[in-house]
């Protein structure tokens, strides 16, 4: 235990700063598993080995001698591609089944990647250097890599564009009808198949840029993937589905709570507290729910 | 019982008895496949009878393993020691220690988790469908973390669990944990057998079909769901020291919590087999031990990605199982009644 967060002001106003620009992160993260869970109803475990998976494609220009911030383009692009590949090779045959069938198979994916991904990249952490330089802030007491903030940065406008997409766009209309009403979506002439692949797709870009993002400013290895999946998901319960303020802001909650945890109890209980404190939550909202005789849905 | 089944049940129990003796170089893979059939059948006492997908049962299996290994050492010597200098080179369990100690300990590894799932059940339990599969899933993983932080257990490094004492035979430690996790497997056999043929069953399964339902009809719905866990966690626990001690060392995140092995190992059995049934766990955990053991010896290194193809290809296309399968195609031999007529129909259209 580390009481020195609060003994000295600015280790706070450090961890808040990197709390929020992590949570940004989680927003885009979980505003993808908020999309695939709203439109087709499944819940991907897979979704954090995606975004592993998105951090090793930019960290292989870092490699190949490209500065890794392309990868936020090149990234997505790729992992659109997979993400409708896995749709159409497993997804679609789980879609209409029971939640836990779908939980069981995207955790089959989830294994299968995290090992295939150890395989071809190695067991080692490994980050892309951006050197982006760092910003002083309060009279040098706080740091903030430059990285952070174009993370941050990064993250707002891709959520915004996909926002305007999704308001605007002849596909983001037909995602929305099926999300209401799936069946309704069919009877009226739109092709949900191809929507529900499109939808997994756009999944899949939005955590491939999350991840070459994560791969700039912190780091990535193989089996990291599963906290990112069980944030993403605490994220989108807290907020509820279709709320985007709410998931902007759950995020960013979850940021500061992540670097407050790693202060005070250590860095080898973060994990730990991020699945404890998502026990905790759904406890929580069972015993609000059960006073008015419901329960979570 | 009929007169089948008493046939069917002693031939299991000679052949068990005597798998040991006839099968010597197997007997550690026979007595992990013991444990696995615990760990499945287990599984299907709230996964399938009552509905609860639960990824969360490693938890009791974890804590039985630490438990049942920290009685055995913290009884004779001092356990920080034990863990800081690998206590195995300077203390030496005698026979008589090491027995005592491991009937204690698995004592207290079944009790244990029995009480700590009756205590969290009344939160946990409230959570459905797949919430409460998330939020298990949370659970074990919280554990593996949370205890690979603590110095007294072994923290990152491991702990290692007392080594079997020299009584004479080389064959001894092999027999010992055979037979004490073929009797576990006998006495799971027999408490979920008489557990299926009383009301307490048809109240889990009035939960699984419809659990508003079954409130309205004045099951008190929450008391009968916690003593399912309860059952779940006492051989869970059990199952967890007797695996510590046979595998010989604990780690936090590979061996006790190990949710992205044993957690998922035993939903997919119960699965593979056919999630409901008396028989389902105990085929699909034989077929899955099989399989699994040709897969670690043939693809060595490629294990865990036919584990993810495998667990991907089962979902899919065998969602009900191999008892599943059969119930469809010979529904006679489940006491179903078929109409020629039916069929017939059927087959037509």
């Amino acid at each position: 235990m580390d009481f020195m967060v609060f003994q000295y002001p600015m280790i706070t106003v450090q961890a808040c700063l990197d709390g929020i620009l992590l949570g940004i992160l989680f927003a885009l993260i979980a505003y993808g598993m908020a999309l695939q869970w709203g439109v087709m109803n499944i819940i991907n475990i897979a979704q954090g080995d995606l975004v592993i998976l998105g951090g090793y494609i930019a960290y292989f220009m870092y490699l190949y001698g490209i500065h890794p911030a392309w990868g936020v383009i090149v990234a997505p692009v790729i992992m659109y591609f997979l993400g409708v590949l896995i749709y159409k090779l497993v997804i679609n045959k789980v879609v209409d089944r029971d939640l836990f069938i779908s939980i069981l198979a995207t955790f089959g994916i989830s294994i299968l990647f995290m090992q295939l991904m150890n395989f071809a990249f190695g067991a080692d952490v490994v980050l892309a250097n951006s050197d982006y330089g760092t910003t002083m802030l309060f009279n040098n007491n706080v740091v903030l890599p430059n990285s952070k903030l174009f993370s941050a940065f990064i993250s707002i406008l891709f959520a915004i564009c996909l926002v305007i997409y999704m308001k605007k766009s002849k596909l983001g209309r037909a995602i929305r009808a099926t999300a209401q009403n799936a069946r309704a979506a069919k009877i009226l002439g739109v092709d949900t198949e191809k929507v529900y692949a499109a939808t997994f797709g756009i999944n899949a870009a939005l955590c491939g840029v999350a991840g070459a993002l994560i791969s700039i400013t912190f780091t990535i290895h193989p089996y990291m993937g599963l906290p990112y999946t069980i944030r993403s998901f605490m994220i989108v319960i807290v907020a509820g589905l279709g709320n985007l303020p709410g998931v902007a802001m759950s995020g960013m909650g979850l940021g500061v709570f992540e670097e407050f945890a790693d202060y005070i109890l250590g860095t080898e209980f973060r994990i730990g507290s991020v699945f404890l404190l998502l026990v905790l939550i759904l406890v929580y909202r069972r015993f609000k729910l059960s006073r008015k005789r419901e329960y979570l849905k | 019982m009929n007169k089948n089944n008493l046939i069917l049940y002693s031939g299991i129990l000679i052949f068990g008895l005597a798998a040991p003796f006839l099968f010597p170089a197997f007997k550690v893979q026979l007595s992990i496949l013991c444990v696995l059939i615990v760990l499945a059948t287990t599984w299907n006492i709230q996964g399938g009878e009552m509905g609860y997908n639960s990824f969360g049962n490693i938890l009791f299996y974890g804590l039985g393993m630490y438990l049942c290994a920290s009685v055995q050492v913290g009884m004779f010597f001092p356990l920080a020691e034990w863990t800081e200098s690998g206590g195995e080179k300077t203390f030496v369990h005698t026979p008589a220690q090491f027995f005592q100690g491991m009937a204690v300990g698995l004592v207290v590894a079944a009790i244990v988790p029995t009480i700590i799932a009756g205590l969290i059940g009344y939160s946990i339990l409230g959570l459905r469908g797949h919430y409460f599969a998330i939020c298990t899933l949370g659970l074990g993983v919280a554990a593996g973390e949370i205890s690979g932080g603590i110095e007294i257990i072994g923290a990152g490094q491991g702990f290692t669990t007392p080594p079997f004492p020299d009584v004479g035979s080389l064959e001894a430690r092999g027999e010992f944990f055979y037979f004490l996790s073929f009797f576990t497997l006998i006495l799971t056999f027999i408490a979920v057998r008489s557990i299926y043929s009383t009301r307490f069953k048809l109240i889990l399964n009035a939960i699984r079909d419809n659990e508003d339902k079954a409130e309205a009809m004045g099951i008190e719905t929450m008391k009968y769901k916690i003593i399912g866990w309860m059952i779940s966690a006492f051989f869970c626990g059990l199952a967890g020291g007797i695996m510590g001690g046979l595998v010989g060392y604990i780690d936090s995140t590979d061996v006790a919590f190990d949710g992205r092995e044993m957690g998922v190992f035993m939903v997919l059995m119960a699965i593979l087999g056919g999630k409901g049934t008396l028989w389902g766990p105990i085929i699909g955990a034989t077929i899955f031990h099989i399989f699994k053991e040709g897969f670690w010896t043939f693809f060595l290194g490629w294990q865990y990605v036919a584990l993810g193809v495998l667990i991907v290809v089962i979902v899919i296309y065998f969602p009900e199982g191999i008892m599943g399968w059969l119930r469809e195609k010979y529904p006679e031999r489940f006491g179903e009644v078929v109409d020629e007529k039916d069929r017939k129909a059927q087959v037509e259209l």
